[in-house]
């Protein structure tokens, strides 16, 4: 075959894209390799395919998509924490004469793929898929408005990510930092395989994002369980309902600023180049409105979640329920307004500055008042300390102290001095670690045994927060300390040894973190394994108040038989207090949507596209944009997308379930 | 303190929704939904308005606005996206009256002067790079290009989508669901007509005044 | 059974406590104490509002260990009132503390924006010491180049790169670009950042108040050789200096615009160069992007588009400055084709060229290979006693 038509056929990839040469690449995909043909033939070996394809992959469940999600997250944390770990051990070595084992083009790629995994496919994962799971139980709906969509969300994100692992293997990822500054990220000076992944991954996954966002809201504004008006919805929900509502107010920013950057890419046009009239700063603008406001999007919930607990463990209604809610919206609104706190060392003037400061310092009003709500909830309270309080007690305080270093660098001045310095990476892993992951450790603590009907390992899950909470601390103090000592992020390699002991006490915090990690994997590991003696069998394991612990763990497919009707807030607390009977008989057929492939096969799709146009497969690329196209119009052709499950079969499920649930 | 329990101590209390189900998945929230995406849409047309004004006068030394429109021509193509809103206006009575054919009609009347209108833009943009105002040419060039190309490529989609309703239609007749899709394709062909207000307005009007 | 969760929390509230006494015990925080008056008042400036958040911050912490520990299951003592969830004389204290302190803050950050504004002209050498009404400010041009400093001294006719001398105690007024990327002009210990923005100037304006040495870095990753682009920062005493400058001139090389053009080509941990003179105007080349010789400048095309869309209404034909499309020229060689527009046999191939660390010294790969941007150090320029400048 000649030259010509291999590049026609195969783009730009050829046998040299494939790290054969790098030892730390090969030896993980090696690795990767056999766990995944491990992986495979079990499900092979069991006839696992046709029950994954029918129960879960094709699965409209907002229960089923919600633990889809978390496991996604769950794989990309480990491999964003792989590469955290190499960034620790690169930085604890490399100083004078030793470069260490990192060359730049290696340790550029890891620090940009840490920060949009964690971000995109860890973070976003998690929230997202613990909102499915928990929010539809919440308000005492049976799924969510938009079921289809919500499958093809995850796979979307899934695709994603698929896309982001492959650049592992073939070919490499960007180099560009997790948000791929223009004009770096252009052709001139990115011209490999890097930020095209990058740029496909992220609009790929950003449609799953925006249209999850689009069904959550759409859910809780029209299919609230009767009586559940706004100021009965529960505190998760509220913070949800934000979270979404900010997404779909930010994504599209995100969205239009990465078609302009893959158009100055593939097109030539000239939007974040330094020629011909480009403007490099708008792609800053447009990510950081995106930027700023996403990590509000993702800590909202974690507050939502916070909020749960607490009020459960301290066996009372939550403190201040109204000025929660109040302090929600207004961080919502906020968030907005103060993206330029991102680059007030670009000098745009005094007046613009101190705007964009004193708006990002007034947010910490409405969060220092959820802090006091907790507190307060606290005070008088009967305190159970399960794990997920615990996490609750270490998240408040870790997180007051990344707030106030926040507030810090709110003050343009100080800004100044610290911006872009490593004080500010020791201050947004503080809010993110201390505020988004211990949360979402508590959730997925709290909401695990209503998933799958028994709780997770004490002993482990004690391990995973310890680890967690003193390798926090371990590992980002003396970041904390080096930014002070003025040394800037990303840097590989140090000349001054006294910055030394530093990170090789971060490195060794670190592994702490990782014990942390290998424990929480444990303690879902020897909670499988323990089952049947840390089985829940009443449905309401930590003596809960909102819906979601009214029925059986795991619930039925269709949640409730009967939609519940509400009277207060913390609904289930309500009922129990005054003497709830379950109804035994009298069941209904139960509406519910039908499974379907369309969104694994339009997710599929889209990975093809993405793949096609990162190495130049403009075929490929073609033909999945035809396909998409056919695949998305031939689905509006079919109705019947609705099923009725019969009374009688209702009426079995509860009376099987019915010794396994409290209440009557 | 609040009050815990709303209702008087004693009365018979409902727990229950005991109404036959008929909670419809994605009934009155489609619209809302659709609604929502819409407004998505529009912040990306405000990201690529906002990305049009910052570079709408970095010509690069290439063309400016005035050599190049052609305003006659771009006022015909208002005119016919404006008329295909009117005639979309006249398949909704039809479409609550249950009137099928008169439905299809005016759709496909729609669909003719949509058609029409992304034939013309997509003249004026063969036209503009045989010129050398292509995209590459400037960063206002880009704008312009991507801006308008983006509101043509939503345009071709409601195409897209009037022929698949035209389809639709005629196999199942204007049942809840078909009546609640063509209630989604006039929301989202009328909001195309509003963009294209913005974009005639300030990309077209407004670059030649200036 | 003694509650063993109190204890955790107990331990859990120690332990930053813990780990910051064992981390601050002798280490230089150059941020917390800085040679220059700028870097001062920032200092001074955190300093404040660290204290007065502390003023809320501490409190929080405290109650949140001490309500979880006096309001544990196990403690028999403690009142349990679940009916406890709203006091209005308590919402608005938890409301007013932070805004009472943010507002505070406000009024700090209003004024030391404005004060500390980097284009705003110093008005005090170091407190209580005013700048002299004839002092005449020191202009120092600072380049970003890949991936070095080059610094222009346009009053004495001098440039560097990779060190940067300041006189101590006279105003220096620094004038910022770059060539490629946006980069940022960090020195901690003198008046921290600044970003260094192709086509754009910015502006800081500082003074040294120690002699001494210290190090100035790049704060925006630039790409591979981002990590090694700093450059010495040392203060120098008055006749110091002026012996330092008449060093750097007794050196023949000067600075040309061809010098530049070699210059500003991507190179790594490229050893201090002294050059002995300057061509005139070769920051505003760089800002305009016209430093390879037959590219248009910047300005020149600016001011043609504003009569250009000023003509004739009917006057159809392109504007002849830059030649059309892709081929219009950047900073140096031509704008790279898309990737729609490649034909296969040149879309090349992207192959993975993570290796392990070679054993040779970096920045010797491939020279002039454009992908990666991975070209080698330039020539270094005869200077004598010139050390690399990543080496102290």
């Amino acid at each position: 075959m000649t030259e010509t038509t291999l590049k026609t056929i195969f783009g730009r990839l050829g046998w040299e894209s494939f790290p054969i040469h790098e030892p730390i690449l090969f030896g993980t995909f090696i690795v990767v390799a056999l766990l995944g043909v491990a992986i495979v033939g079990a499900v092979t070996w069991f006839r696992l395919w046709g029950y994954l394809w029918k129960e879960w992959f094709t699965s409209v469940d907002h229960k089923k998509i919600g633990i889809m999600y978390i496991i996604l997250g769950i794989i990309m944390l480990l491999r964003g924490f792989a590469d955290a770990l190499m960034m620790r051990a690169q930085q604890a070595i490399a100083f004078g004469a030793n470069e260490g084992y990192l060359p730049a083009h290696h340790y550029d790629q890891i620090f940009t793929a840490h920060g949009t995994i964690m971000i995109f496919f860890v973070a976003i994962p998690l929230v997202v898929g613990l909102i499915n799971f928990v929010m539809p139980l919440q308000i005492g709906a049976r799924d969510v408005a938009f079921p289809f969509l919500n499958n093809l969300s995850f796979w979307l994100t899934a695709a994603g990510a698929v896309l982001t692992m492959t650049s592992l293997f073939i070919g490499e990822f960007a180099r560009t930092g997790w948000l791929s500054y223009a004009p770096l990220a252009e052709l001139s000076y990115s011209p490999d395989t890097g930020v095209d992944y990058y740029l496909w991954s992220l609009q790929i996954a950003g449609v799953g994002t925006t249209l999850s966002a689009i069904n959550m809201v759409a859910t809780i504004i029209k299919m609230r369980a009767p009586g559940m008006t706004m100021m009965k919805l529960p505190v998760f929900c509220w913070t949800a309902l934000c979270s979404n509502v900010l997404a779909i107010a930010i994504f599209p920013a995100l969205t239009a600023a990465f078609f302009l950057l893959m158009l100055d890419r593939y097109v030539g046009t000239n939007f974040f180049t330094n020629e011909l009239g480009g403007a490099p700063m708008m792609y800053w603008n447009m990510v950081w409105i995106w930027g700023h406001p996403e990590v509000y999007v993702l800590v909202l919930p974690a507050f939502g979640i916070y909020s749960e607990i607490t009020s459960t463990f301290t066996g009372k209604r939550l403190f201040g329920y109204t000025s929660m809610v109040y302090a929600t919206v207004v961080i919502t609104i906020l968030s907005y307004l103060v993206w330029l706190h991102h680059f007030f060392t670009m000098g745009a003037g005094p007046a613009v500055n101190s705007f964009f400061g004193i708006a990002t310092m007034v947010i910490s009003i409405p969060t220092g008042a959820k802090i006091f709500n907790w507190l307060f909830t606290m005070y008088r309270g009967d305190i159970r300390f399960e794990l997920p309080m615990q996490w609750v007690v270490a998240f408040m305080l870790t997180f007051v102290v990344g707030g106030m270093t926040g507030v810090l660098l709110a003050i343009p001045p100080a800004d100044f001095v610290l911006h872009n310095s490593l004080f500010l990476v020791a201050h947004f892993h503080n809010v993110i670690i201390g505020g988004v992951v211990f949360g979402l450790f508590a959730g997925i603590v709290y909401w695990f045994p209503k998933a799958f009907g028994f709780k997770l390992d004490p002993f482990w899950g004690k391990v995973a927060f310890w680890g967690w909470v003193v390798g926090y601390w371990v590992a980002w103090t003396p970041i904390y300390v080096v930014g002070l000592m003025g040394t800037a992020r990303r840097i590989r390699h140090f000349d001054d040894p006294s910055f030394q002991p530093y990170f090789v006490i971060a490195a060794i915090g670190a592994l702490i973190i990782l014990v942390g990690i290998l424990g929480f994997v444990m303690s879902i590991v020897m909670g499988f394994v323990k089952r049947e003696e840390l089985r829940d069998t009443t449905g309401d394991p930590w003596d809960g108040r909102t819906l979601e612990w009214s029925t059986s763990s795991p619930p039925p497919a269709y949640n409730f038989a009967f939609l519940p009707v509400v009277h207060d807030l913390d609904a289930w607390y309500d009922m129990k207090a005054r003497g709830y009977e379950r109804p035994e008989g009298d069941f209904r057929p139960i509406h519910m949507p039908k499974n379907t492939g369309t969104g694994v096969i339009l997710a599929g799709l889209s990975l093809a596209l993405g793949f096609g146009m990162v190495w130049y497969m403009w075929w490929l690329a073609a033909l999945s944009f035809i396909g998409l196209l056919a695949v998305a119009i031939g689905h509006t052709f079919n109705l019947k997308r609705d099923t009725f499950i019969p009374a009688a079969e209702v009426a079995a499920t509860e009376r099987a379930r019915q010794p396994l649930i409290v209440g009557a | 303190m609040t009050d815990h329990v709303t209702d008087a101590p004693g009365a018979a209390i409902t727990w229950h929704h005991l109404d036959p189900d008929d909670h419809d998945h994605g009934g009155g929230a489609t619209v809302l939904g659709f609604w929502i995406y819409l407004m998505s849409d529009a912040l990306i047309f405000a990201s690529l308005f906002a990305m049009f004004g910052v570079v709408s006068t970095s010509y690069a030394g290439g063309p400016v606005p005035r050599q190049i429109f052609d305003l006659p021509l771009v006022a015909l193509n208002t005119a016919l996206l404006l008329a295909s809103s009117i005639t979309f206006g006249q398949a909704m009575p039809h479409m609550e009256a249950g009137r099928i054919g008169p439905t299809r009609l005016w759709l496909a009347v729609t669909g003719l002067l949509g058609a029409a209108f992304v034939g013309i833009e997509l003249y004026e943009f063969s036209h503009l790079i045989a010129e050398g105002a292509g995209p590459q040419r400037s960063a206002f060039l880009s704008a312009f290009f991507t801006l308008v190309g983006t509101h043509g490529a939503h345009v071709t989609v409601g195409l897209i989508w009037i022929a698949t309703m035209l389809i639709q239609i005629g196999q199942h007749g204007l049942t809840g669901e078909m009546r609640r899709r063509v209630m989604c394709l006039s929301m989202f062909w009328h909001f195309l007509d509003i963009i294209w207000i913005g974009v005639f307005n300030f990309v077209y009007l407004y670059g030649v005044i200036r | 059974m003694p509650s063993p969760d109190s204890s955790l929390m107990r331990r859990a509230a120690g332990l930053p406590l813990l780990a910051l006494s064992l981390l601050l015990g002798g280490c230089d925080m150059v941020v917390m104490n800085p040679t220059g008056d700028v870097a001062y008042q920032q200092r001074n400036l955190i300093l404040f509002s660290v204290g007065v958040m502390l003023l809320i911050i501490v409190p929080v912490m405290v109650l949140t260990v001490l309500f979880a520990y006096r309001y544990r299951r196990g403690n028999p003592n403690k009142i349990y009132d679940p009916s406890f969830d709203h006091s209005t004389t308590l919402e608005l204290v938890i409301w007013s503390c932070p805004l009472l302190i943010i507002i505070a803050l406000s009024a700090v950050t209003w004024t030391s924006t404005h004060l500390l504004d980097p284009f705003r002209p110093l008005e005090r050498l170091a407190p209580g010491v005013p700048v002299p009404p004839d002092a005449k400010p020191l202009n120092v041009q600072v380049v970003a180049l890949d991936w070095k400093w080059l610094f222009i001294y346009p009053d004495l006719g001098i440039a560097t790169v990779n060190e940067l001398a300041l006189p101590v105690n006279v105003p220096v007024r620094f004038s910022i670009t770059s060539t490629d990327q946006f980069n940022t002009f960090y020195a901690p210990t003198l008046a921290g950042m600044i970003y260094a923005m192709p086509t754009m100037r910015s502006e800081l304006n500082a003074v040294l108040n120690k002699p001494g040495e210290s190090w100035g870095y790049s704060g925006n990753y630039t790409g591979r050789g981002y990590s090694d682009m700093r450059f010495k920062l040392r203060g120098v005493e008055g006749a110091n200096f002026d012996r330092w400058v008449a060093d750097v001139k007794a050196v023949g090389s000067g600075l040309e615009l061809s010098t530049l053009v070699e210059l500003i080509k991507p190179s790594e941990k490229v050893p201090v160069m002294h050059f002995a003179t300057v061509q005139d105007g070769l920051f505003d080349r760089a800002v305009n992007r016209c430093i390879e010789p037959g590219k248009p400048c910047m300005i020149d095309i600016m001011r043609q588009d504003m009569q250009a869309s000023g003509g004739h209404p009917h006057h159809s034909h392109p504007a002849p400055a830059m030649p059309p499309g892709r081929e219009a020229e950047p900073l140096t060689g031509a704008k790279p084709k898309p990737a729609l527009q490649k034909a296969p046999d040149e879309k090349g191939t992207s192959p993975n060229v993570t290796k392990p660390v070679a054993p040779e010294p970096p920045g010797q790969t491939k020279p002039g290979d454009a992908r990666n941007r991975d070209q080698s150090a330039i020539e270094p320029h005869p200077v004598t006693g010139a050390r690399r400048a990543g080496q102290a």
